[in-house]
């Protein structure tokens, strides 16, 4: 069977009664779930023996600026078993902005979320360590969501005296 | 404990201090105390900062600092067409600027769904090989600098200026070279520069073995990093390393094997994959990198065929510069996409290359607009920098440069 | 400046004091080289065997601040690096000059955003500016040439009133 399906077939097996969107685009397999479940669905990718998504490869955000979800978490995940790439997606609104953190599952996505937490603000529950990553402790705002201007608010972050 | 570090932020402090901990150091000097390293620091590569936590002489905790370098390429990206990202690829990784362009070009030509002509390919993969070398000779010449030998330092970079004049001819530039487009190439490489790179490979090799034969039978140097900064294959997976770091400690992943890309399943190379996963196994892998990569491109130029450099898909690609001036479509093909771009419909994918550094992954959302929605790196340094901490834990002080220097962080790209 | 010759002949020379310092003091300068990005490596290439800054007297690159009269500001300031930038620039001792090297710093260059500040000059007094991104490395070489004939005109005078940094040193209990 192919693997793709297999991916998705597993995952519905497992988890009955969560929904679960499938998109291929360009040969790029993407599921989409609600954010309650992605811990466990994240851990059960991990552990399952015959997947074996041991390696977290990138987690990000999308901010879709007037959407009613305004913000989608992505996961890039790998299996090092089946050399297969896969995608994985949730969606957060910016009401609740908040997601669980992955970090127990893989632990190179503690970094990644502390980026995703900066850049775009969404928290992430049981994160061991949630800073800033890039920008100063101090600064306000989260500059990749759609309404922060590109030459930032002036003024916002301190130039020493000439 | 030092109670008012004024330059360091609180909340830094608070993590540094949260750490979990398990050293116990029995020391007569026995006083933990916090130490600042950077960003303003030679062996740092950059401005990478570190808050070490230290018992003695050991290091018992670590917090890096980044966010010094953080230019904004992802809204930068946001705000600019697909062809106008392809000069701030190069300041990404700025050590090897051009396997940046190939990697971006690569990830926009898949959302585009186009392919490059197969010369183009047989260039671009010439390049970015060429960019592995000159990354590691940097690597290596300021690993070894790092741990105090100077000469290996200049005679790397001696190499890699050799490498920096076949791009003058290649492409006008020797260093920030954004030589290739999207669709293939700026311009076809000339007979001259062709000529050069087997010049240069065939020298390479024996003069490489000069600069390793330094540091290999320096005492000095291997006692210094012979079992410092060791990490398992589990942990280097698992805190997300890739690239030569990664096959120091045993794991033969490399993207040009286990996902083709361009023609590299045409091409007959090895994996150089050590198990110790110590900092001389990381030096060694890149060495070994180094001549993997001259064989490459020794088989590259070969096999090289005749062609055109430049797709013709006049709704993509740009086309030719001599073409515009004298032909009235092409002017209008070349205002479409300069003004509006070359909007791809929507869609998302990612794409990762294998860069010098690591995985290098560009993450694309289409809405069918001339500039990306949404444009995310997958930055190998920045991945690699986050074993830091684990690999400086229960080693001294003296030690932190020279693992710094082994897994060769770029901030660059680190902070984006 | 062919010293051994003229000392040749009679066993002295006679010159201005300000003459004799001002040319101290342009045939070796230190450079503190501020490496933030990419035209770091470039100023690495600088000193390398091709490019060679030996010649001008300036290849001792001093990575700590007290040693130095030139700093060299190579690459992009964000606001975050901007005070350790002035910090470094403060603790360096009079008589002090500095080159901004590429368009980053000299105008924030093709960085537009919300992190990179537009151009060094807004909290540090620059002396050359250096265009490129990232400038050649003859180019620097250039700009150092540029600022060797600044030092050449000045005064010893000048700097008479010139007082030692002063520096905020945290209090350990």
């Amino acid at each position: 069977m192919d693997l793709k399906e297999h991916v998705v077939q597993k995952l519905k097996e497992h988890f009955p009664g969560t929904n679960f969107e499938t998109t291929d685009y360009r040969d790029e397999l993407t599921i989409k779930f609600p954010k309650e479940v992605v811990v466990d669905v994240c851990s059960f990718l991990k552990f399952d023996p015959d997947l074996e998504f041991s390696f977290c490869e990138d987690v990000t955000a999308i901010d879709w600026a007037k959407r009613k979800d305004r913000f989608t978490i992505v996961y890039q995940i790998y299996s090092f078993k089946n050399n297969f790439r896969l995608r994985l997606k949730a969606d957060v609104d910016e009401s609740d902005c908040k997601i669980d953190s992955v970090t127990s599952v893989w632990k190179t996505a503690n970094w990644q979320e502390r980026e995703v937490y900066d850049m775009y603000g969404i928290s992430f529950n049981n994160h061991p360590d949630l800073r800033r990553m890039y920008m100063p402790e101090d600064f306000e705002y989260h500059p990749l969501r759609k309404d922060f201007p590109l030459m930032g608010i002036p003024g916002s972050i301190p130039l020493p005296k000439k | 404990m030092d109670s008012d570090l004024k330059e360091i932020h609180p909340k830094i402090i608070q993590a540094l201090l949260d750490t979990e901990t398990d050293i116990t150091v029995d020391d007569a000097l026995e006083n933990e105390m916090v130490l600042n390293m950077g960003p303003q620091h030679p062996a740092t590569h950059g401005v990478l900062r570190l808050v070490l936590r230290l018992d003695g002489e050991t290091v018992i905790a670590c917090v890096p600092d980044l966010g010094y370098l953080h230019r904004g390429y992802e809204k930068l990206a946001e705000n600019m067409s697909y062809y106008e990202f392809i000069p701030h690829t190069d300041r990404l990784d700025y050590i090897s600027p051009m396997a940046n362009n190939v990697g971006w070009v690569l990830a926009v030509e898949k959302l585009a769904g186009i392919e490059a002509p197969p010369r183009a390919q047989y260039i671009r993969m010439m390049i970015a090989e060429l960019a592995r070398i000159t990354s590691h000779l940097v690597a290596v010449g300021s690993f070894a600098m790092d741990v105090g030998a100077l000469t290996v330092f200049l005679w790397t970079l001696r190499e890699r200026e050799k490498v920096l004049d076949i791009w003058d001819i290649l492409c006008g530039a020797r260093f920030t070279n954004s030589y290739t487009r999207i669709g293939g190439v700026a311009n076809d490489a000339q007979p001259e520069a062709l000529a050069k790179v087997k010049w240069f490979i065939d020298q390479f090799e024996d003069n490489l073995a000069e600069c390793e034969k330094l540091i290999n039978t320096n005492r000095i140097f291997i006692e210094r990093v012979d079992g410092v900064g060791v990490i398992s294959k589990e942990e280097a997976l698992d805190l997300g390393f890739t690239g030569p770091n990664i096959r120091a400690s045993g794991v033969a992943y490399d993207l040009r094997r286990v996902q083709p890309y361009l023609k590299y399943n045409e091409i007959d190379f090895d994996i150089p994959v050590y198990t110790e996963g110590d900092s001389l196994a990381r030096y060694f892998v890149r060495l070994d990198e180094m001549r993997e990569s001259t064989k490459i491109v020794r088989q590259v130029l070969d096999k090289m065929p005749q062609g055109e450099v430049l797709l013709n898909q006049p709704k993509k690609v740009l086309p030719h510069k001599t073409e515009i001036y004298t032909k009235m479509e092409e002017l209008i093909h070349d205002f479409m996409i300069v003004n509006f771009g070359i909007n791809p419909p929507p869609g998302e994918i990612y794409h990762a290359i294998e860069g010098s550094k690591g995985e290098l992954g560009f993450y694309l959302v289409s809405k069918g607009e001339g500039h990306p929605w949404k444009c995310k790196i997958r930055s190998p340094s920045f991945n690699n920098i986050q074993v830091l901490p684990r690999l400086l834990v229960g080693q001294m002080i003296s030690d932190v440069v020279a693992i710094i220097g082994s897994i060769d962080p770029i901030m660059g790209e680190a902070d984006k | 400046m062919g010293l051994e010759s003229l000392l040749k002949q009679d066993g002295y020379f006679t010159t201005k004091v300000d003459a004799l310092i001002a040319w101290a003091r342009k045939s070796s300068v230190w450079p503190m080289p501020m490496g933030i990005s990419c035209c770091a490596i470039e100023m690495m290439a600088a000193g390398d065997p091709k490019y060679d800054i030996a010649r001008f007297g300036s290849e001792v690159m001093r990575f700590t601040p007290r040693q130095c009269d030139l700093m060299i500001v190579a690459g992009t300031v964000t606001y975050k690096m901007a005070p350790v930038v002035r910090k470094i620039y403060d603790q360096m001792p009079d008589p002090k000059w500095v080159i901004a090297m590429g368009a980053c710093t000299a105008s924030g260059g093709i960085y537009r955003t919300y992190s990179v500040v537009q151009g060094i000059d807004q909290f540090l007094p620059v002396d050359c500016y250096l265009a490129g991104c990232p400038p050649r490395p003859d180019n620097l070489l250039n700009a150092l040439i540029m600022i060797q004939d600044k030092i050449g005109r000045t005064k010893a005078a000048e700097f008479k009133n010139a007082k030692p940094p002063e520096l905020e040193l945290t209090q350990r209990n």
